[in-house]
């Protein structure tokens, strides 16, 4: 069935973090959203966003709520998931500096190192150059992760080099930001903590192309 | 965003590649305060306990010496701790680390930065060290919350850079009264002030002793420019729903945990509780065989309210 981007009902996974901010910045670009606590609040989604937050505390919610499950299955039925800082981690393959029993969904081929950019003295915002878009989007990085190895088939949108002090690492090397395999889109920083959507609208377009497929 | 200066921000010390990252913006501060929202903040003393609180589903932890319960029973002054006693925690948990400083107290506070906590929080469950001023929260790159009895005091906090308010109800007693009255005023005042008109604002800014262009701001928006957190009492999930049902983002837990027979499970509950505060069904699940909260204590036996503290 063709759903147009107007209609397509966004699920934002609300345990814990900046759910709120996704919500309105869907709404902004014309889609619907609503939050997602239990498993049943997915019935009618037709995509998710995992928004940032604490990747642990969402990890340990996510397995209480029954939602890690409900998620599964859907993911692996090729449903379009938008996942941001700790959402990243969540739909990542392998989080490196993660807790022992912290669990993630492995909906892209990607292995996500946690704080690797440091702790809170060290968040930042810059410029990144992305592709598909004209202009520099303004990214906010909060104890953000980067995405240590991207797997074959992952679309690397933007790469960014860490500052010097960041936890060890080849400082002239960087490092994918934003990646995108299939109907999956995760990003190291927060686009829904700006006014600018347009990594929102990328997403959405997404969605778009894999109702009408 | 905050009406205050639009940021502190400086550039990172990095090689000419990285001198578009900038920290220590507002916008990274309140950040950080953003994604804590809906989660636990938890009081620990040891590594063991931080431990215990990360597994238990806590966003962050704060690392003190004591409990206030404990400061309050043993009394004398109250400081920064150790350290090492924070690096200990650090190197413990992986989610973020706060510490706390004592009131009007910059040097601490600078030792606090200088040892990469995630959040400082200029407290008056420690002894205050100046009686008259607050921290010049703006020249810090490191975050600072504070608390509030009132929305003046908030907006007070806010323009010396705070970017993360709580409610301070009245730590380490296990008694949400404080909690509730300090919330309750600091939502009423708003919901007034998006009612005054034009005019009655500047009279507003002189009640609150708050800049007008943050009241005229808050007319505008109906909210705190930063996040609203709570603290101060909480002891069981059930009052982690009720501050949430009030206004509160997320919720600092001190005493209400490590005090109580069973730390774990009640952490855990609590957890839960402000994650799903609007169904009572998952509140009182979550709420059954958890053993004694931690004794309480009656506002009216208090020798000191910590809550008074702070200008």
């Amino acid at each position: 069935m063709a759903v147009s981007n107007s209609q397509s009902l966004i699920g934002v996974v609300a345990l814990q973090g900046a759910a709120a901010e996704h919500v309105a910045a869907f709404r902004r670009v014309g889609a619907r959203a609503v939050e997602v606590r239990v498993p049943a609040e997915l019935d009618g989604v037709d995509a998710v966003a995992l928004p940032g937050g604490e990747s642990t505390t969402m990890s340990h919610l996510l397995r209480t709520s029954g939602l890690f499950d409900a998620l599964s299955a859907r993911l692996a039925d090729g449903m379009p998931a938008f996942g941001t800082c700790a959402g990243m981690i969540l739909l990542a393959a392998e989080v490196l500096d993660g807790r022992p029993d912290q669990r993630c969904f492995g909906a892209i081929d990607i292995s996500v190192r946690r704080n690797a950019f440091g702790r809170q003295v060290a968040s930042f915002e810059a410029s990144l150059a992305t592709q598909g878009l004209d202009e520099p989007f303004h990214a906010v990085f909060i104890r953000a992760p980067w995405v240590e190895r991207a797997g074959d088939g992952v679309e690397v949108l933007a790469e960014i080099r860490p500052a010097a002090n960041s936890t060890g690492r080849d400082v002239h090397a960087p490092v994918p930001v934003l990646c995108r395999s299939g109907p999956i889109l995760v990003s190291s920083f927060h686009p829904e903590l700006t006014a600018d959507d347009r990594i929102h609208q990328i997403f959405l377009d997404m969605v778009g192309a894999s109702s009408t497929c | 965003m905050n009406s205050g200066p639009t940021s502190t921000g400086r550039t990172a010390p990095a090689s000419a590649d990285e001198a578009s990252h900038l920290v220590g913006t507002v916008r990274v501060k309140r950040g950080l305060a953003d994604m804590l929202r809906g989660g636990v903040i938890m009081d620990v003393v040891t590594p063991e306990q931080a431990k215990i609180a990360e597994d238990a589903g806590a966003v962050a932890v704060m690392a003190l010496e004591r409990v206030p319960a404990d400061i309050r029973r043993d009394g004398g002054v109250a400081r920064m701790s150790d350290p090492a006693m924070i690096e200990g925690i650090q190197a413990a948990v992986t989610i973020p680390v706060m510490a706390k400083a004592r009131i009007g107290h910059f040097g601490e506070a600078q030792v606090l930065e200088a040892l990469d906590v995630d959040y400082i929080d200029e407290s008056e469950v420690l002894t205050p060290a100046d009686e008259t001023h607050h921290i010049d929260k703006w020249a810090f790159t490191v975050p600072f919350v504070c608390g509030a009895t009132n929305l003046g005091e908030a907006l007070r906090r806010i323009s010396e850079g705070a970017c993360l308010i709580r409610s301070k109800g009245e730590a380490g007693t296990g008694n949400i009264v404080e909690a509730v009255r300090h919330l309750r005023s600091i939502t009423g005042d708003i919901a007034k002030v998006t009612q005054a008109d034009s005019a009655e604002l500047f009279d507003w800014a002189k009640q609150l002793q708050s800049p007008l262009g943050l009241v005229q701001e808050i007319a505008e928006t109906g909210r705190l420019p930063v996040p609203l957190f709570c603290a101060g009492g909480i002891a069981t999930p059930a009052d982690a729903s009720l501050v949430c049902q009030l206004g509160a983002e997320a919720v600092f837990v001190g005493s209400g945990i490590f005090k109580s027979e069973d730390p774990g499970p009640r952490a855990e509950a609590i957890v839960e509780a402000t994650t799903h505060y609007r169904d009572a069904s998952v509140v009182a699940k979550v709420s059954r065989g958890l053993g004694s909260a931690m004794p309480g204590l009656e506002m009216e036996g208090l020798e000191t309210k910590l809550a008074d503290r702070g200008w």
